[in-house]
């Protein structure tokens, strides 16, 4: 198959996926299987892409010139390490989804189930857009796209509440990328004449220093979907959806394509050399550790379990964004290895708080008192993503963190290093004593006799005095996350090679 | 092989003979059908002119055989061929779609009138761009406008009748305006003839009565295309008219003002020495920003969903103007470029409405609640044009955007390209609030159930829609065409 076709498939099955789930709204087997059929053929096709990409030992791959908009501006994929990196990950985490998503919304009868499956999707084409983009004009298109496909996702609940928070949401978002995004590219395409991707960068080195710190806060803000103070408030707003549309979007597809942006145009739009040479770049270094520090304190001070997730997404993008900005290879490395393994825990992490919704209607970390016995199975599953934010071992995170590390000891920076550890410790003070009283705390005595009374819980295994534990799926979906986020402790080499093509630090 | 020597005149001798053959038919049907061949038949001459003239040629036709400077001359350039593509598509299109519209909403003796006088709207602004006499185009300015007045009050809406009076008063003041710089022009230089009128303006561009004229010209024109703040006009006369007659000079009317504009600006002064000299390009600008500012702004506070879009248009008229006043190659080209892209989703927007007020009988924001689902072809088409109005990139939005952007960079203004972008952000704030009426809320329960547009209307307004992304893809022919119709009349050789 030629490149063009993967790249077609890879964009296109997302697309025709989000025809057939509309077409097959009255069956709603028929249209799951639509959506997990096309998830899977996604994933085959973003492997095929991968073999190309790392099995070839130059540069890989041409550019699909697909058509020119207008002298300059093309719309054209080529597939490169990092893109693979991110399109991986988005691939393999909607077909879990899509199962996590059908025990969650059968199980609490949602509304406008089609919507989430078709606008997922959609979602999906356009991450695979911007995970392949050849150029920063098709890297906008889709990103745009992608806004947008998410709104409807996140007022699927169509009420005031839903309303306010999906307008917060896409007022932030394209107001950011309008402001900034948007005349960063046209600065680029003034002052390079080209907006394509290049190893190396695409700016010429001879740029002024004030003119690249312009263009990096340009950029840095106007990539809304990273989050960088202050310009988080979208995520937070964003909880509002059902927990399956926070899990992919606000832990994988929008939330790691901000910051898989912020890494592709440090990394081939400004080039590695020049951001670490350049003297107006250490801002955002600082401006990145801030946002850390502050978020976490705001997500320790949240006694609604998605927002304290929400503020947590938010310190963990901006480790990415810290190492990023460093620009020395290892921290690069970092940057790479915690997009996949912020993936994969976080996703974890909101599937639980989803389960806990479902079968316990309980919303608030305070509530959560006593919980592991009746749902061991979301809670150790919780406890392995917790583990993965901390940055323990032996989850992925741990394997970010030391890169980080090792990135910000070589660089001799103390500020980053101060942040890392505070952070940590952050980090562990508001996971710890959360899950340490979902096992060993009390139940509250009154909610026993509630959910007694109640009886009924809304599917899952019924165990005596209550709820148990979440329907099947959402417990699968669960476990397949949990347990990578272990795996790629053990077995990190495909995100290791894919971050060594990109910095060859690694022999 | 279609000969190409008369159809600088047909291309508006056919729609007025049409419409007088209309006016003495009068049966409905067959009149639409009239219209139809007859706006076919336009829209065909003015491809077959395009194709000769895209290249740099011009076509220069004397009507009665008289030679120009004496007679009147029918010229078609790159801009004029541009312009006349614009309005006869537009055109056609509005009128396919108007089918079944014109039934629902013009009373029935009255139908075979309205498409006569549809035909001699489209006459007179197609004869306002190929016209290459500053007179005979305030000839036909006053046969677009007359036609406009009464197009907009043949509806059953008796508030268009006030509506259309308005018009017709500051539509005349407009028009006296132009006629009386005109008349200075030719106090000055003793001829009508605009490539005449070109050449004998050389060197005395800074006399006092030329700039006298030319401050007639301009505030005739503006008041015409709507520029803030000569638009009050507009949002009456857009918001209660039949949807038919919204979506065509929606679409056109202001559109090819706006192009006389540009003619007199760039092609017949020369804009660097006339326009500055008398501090109008600055004016321009300045008005410009207003407009884009508070045209958005005023669209916000609208609850009849018609008269939103219209501030809208006093917004997007800015953009065109800013074009023009930032006066560069990739400004002006943005400005013309813009001036296609806008007809494109204005037009749809307000067709998307006709099917609408077809079904529901209201366009009032609080009577859409809920009705995403019962009409979706309409609303998702609503989503699509709103997202172009934006400048979401993949549509046409984008196109005029990137190029007003690029030429305010060029002009060294880093701070309005953010002030551009701010702008086309409160287009969100409109759009956003029809949006998530039509979608976010329940239908009350003593709502009626309404059903989806008829499909001729629904096919017609989703041709554009398709345009709004195609154009918006793939611009070889709008931004092509525009780049060189900018090129050709910023390079006159003086």
């Amino acid at each position: 198959m030629s490149d063009a076709m993967l790249f077609g498939l890879a964009i296109g099955l997302p697309i025709v996926a989000a025809i057939g789930v509309t077409l097959t709204r009255a069956y709603p087997n028929v249209r799951e299987a639509v959506s997990i059929g096309a998830g899977l053929g996604l994933c085959a096709t973003v492997i095929a892409i991968g073999t190309r990409v790392l099995g070839a030992t130059a540069e890989a791959g041409g550019v699909t010139h697909v058509l020119q908009v207008l002298p300059g501006l093309d719309i054209a994929f080529a597939a490169e390490p990092l893109g693979l990196l991110f399109a991986s990950i988005a691939s393999m985490l909607w077909v879990v989804t899509t199962v996590y998503a059908i025990g969650y919304l059968r199980g609490n009868d949602e509304p406008r189930q089609t919507t989430f499956f078709a606008f997922a999707a959609i979602a999906i084409g356009s991450s695979m857009g911007i995970a392949f983009a050849a150029n920063l004009f098709t890297l906008f298109l889709c990103y745009e796209a992608l806004t947008l496909a998410t709104y409807p996702l996140v007022a699927m609940k169509g009420d005031t509440a839903a309303r306010r928070g999906a307008r917060t949401y896409l007022i932030w978002l394209l107001a950011t990328s309008v402001l900034g995004l948007l005349p960063a590219i046209v600065g680029v395409h003034v002052i390079a004449g080209a907006l394509d991707f290049r190893l190396g960068g695409t700016i010429p080195a001879r740029v002024s220093d004030d003119l690249v710190l312009w263009l990096s806060i340009l950029f840095a803000y106007g990539i809304g979907k990273a989050a960088l103070m202050p310009v988080h408030r979208w995520l937070p707003a964003a909880m509002v959806a059902p927990t399956p549309v926070s899990a992919l979007l606000h832990a994988v597809a929008v939330v790691k394509a901000g910051v898989f942006c912020i890494v592709k145009i440090i990394v081939y739009v400004f080039g590695m050399d020049l951001f670490s040479a350049a003297d107006t770049t250490d801002w955002l270094v600082y401006a990145a550790g801030i946002t850390v520090l502050a978020a976490s304190i705001i997500a320790l001070r949240q006694d609604n379990l998605k927002r304290r997730l929400a503020y947590s997404t938010v310190s963990q993008l901006s480790y990415v964004i810290m190492a990023a900005a460093l620009a020395t290879p290892l921290a690069m490395t970092g940057a790479i290895l915690h997009i996949a393994a912020h993936a994969l825990g976080k996703i974890t992490l909101f599937f639980a708080a989803g389960a806990i919704y479902t079968a316990a209607h309980k919303t608030r970390v305070s509530e959560l008192n006593g919980i592991g016995r009746r749902m061991p199975i979301t809670m150790i599953a919780f406890a392995i993503g917790a583990c993965g934010m901390i940055g323990l071992p032996p989850t992925a995170g741990f394997i970010g963190k030391w890169y980080l590390l090792a990135g910000a000891l070589a660089a001799e920076d103390v500020f980053v290093l101060v942040v890392i550890f505070a952070s940590t410790l952050l980090n562990a003070a508001y996971f710890a004593p959360l899950i340490y009283n979902a096992f060993f705390r009390r139940e509250p005595a009154a909610d026993v006799h509630a959910s007694a009374a109640a009886h009924a819980s809304p599917g899952g295994h019924a165990s005596p005095g209550g709820h148990g534990e979440a329907p099947w799926p959402m417990l699968v979906a669960m476990g397949i996350t949990a347990v990578g986020s272990l795996a790629l402790f053990f077995v990190p080499d495909l995100p290791l090679a894919i971050a060594n093509r990109i910095t060859g630090v690694l022999p | 092989m279609i000969e190409l020597t008369h159809m600088p005149a047909l291309v508006v001798v056919a729609p007025l003979m049409a419409a007088a053959l209309c006016a003495l038919i009068r049966h409905s049907r067959l009149c639409w059908w009239l219209a139809t061949l007859t706006l076919t038949f336009s829209c065909v001459c003015i491809v077959v002119m395009g194709r000769a003239v895209f290249d740099g040629n011009v076509l220069s036709y004397a009507m009665g055989s008289w030679a120009p400077p004496i007679g009147i001359e029918y010229r078609v350039d790159a801009l004029a061929a541009f312009m006349l593509g614009v309005v006869g598509f537009m055109a056609l299109i509005v009128h396919l779609y108007g089918y079944r519209s014109v039934r629902a909403e013009i009373p029935q003796p009255l139908q075979g009138w309205y498409h006569a006088i549809y035909l001699l709207c489209t006459a007179g602004l197609l004869g306002m761009v190929i016209t290459g006499d500053t007179f005979n185009a305030f000839v036909f300015m006053e046969i677009a406008s007359l036609s406009a007045y009464t197009l907009i009050a043949m509806g059953k809406d008796r508030r268009a009748l006030t509506a259309a009076f308005q018009y017709l008063i500051l539509g005349t003041i407009g028009a006296t305006f132009y006629v009386i710089g005109v008349g200075f022009l030719y106090l000055q230089t003793g001829t009508l003839n605009m490539t005449d009128l070109d050449t004998r303006l050389d060197g005395i561009m800074d006399h006092p009565g030329v700039l006298t004229g030319l401050g007639f010209l301009i505030a005739g024109l503006a008041l015409k295309s709507a520029l803030f703040p000569l638009h009050l006009w507009l949002p009456n006369a857009y918001a209660w008219a039949p949807s038919v007659s919204s979506a065509l000079l929606a679409a056109t009317a202001t559109k090819v003002t706006l192009y006389l504009l540009i003619r007199f600006a760039y092609d017949i002064f020369d804009f660097d020495i006339a326009l500055a000299q008398a501090n109008w390009s600055f004016v321009l600008f300045v008005l410009s920003l207003a407009a884009i500012t508070a045209g958005s702004l005023l669209a916000i506070a609208q609850d009849n969903v018609k008269r939103m879009l219209a501030y809208s248009s006093v917004a997007q008229i800015g953009y065109i103007t800013f074009g023009i006043a930032v006066a560069n190659l990739n400004s002006l080209t943005g400005a013309l470029v813009h001036l296609a892209n806008h007809a494109l989703m204005k037009g749809a927007l307000f067709m998307l409405l006709g099917g609408v007020m077809l079904r529901l009988g209201s366009v009032h924001l609080s009577h859409l609640a809920g009705i995403g689902r019962q009409m979706p072809w309409t609303m998702a088409g609503f989503v699509l044009a709103g997202a172009s109005l934006l400048g979401v990139p993949g549509t046409v939005g984008f196109v005029s955007k990137w190029y007003l952007a690029v030429g305010a960079l060029d002009a060294g203004h880093w701070s309005l390209v953010i002030v551009l972008m701010a702008s086309s952000l409160i287009a969100l704030a409109y759009m956003g609030r029809v949006i998530e009426m039509v979608y976010l809320r329940e239908r009350p329960a003593d709502a009626p159930t309404v059903t989806e547009a008829p499909p001729i209307m629904l096919a017609a307004t989703w041709l554009v829609l398709a345009a709004c992304i195609y154009f918006g893809l793939d611009t070889d022919l709008t931004a092509g065409l525009a780049r060189a119709a900018a090129d050709s009349i910023m390079d006159q050789p003086q």
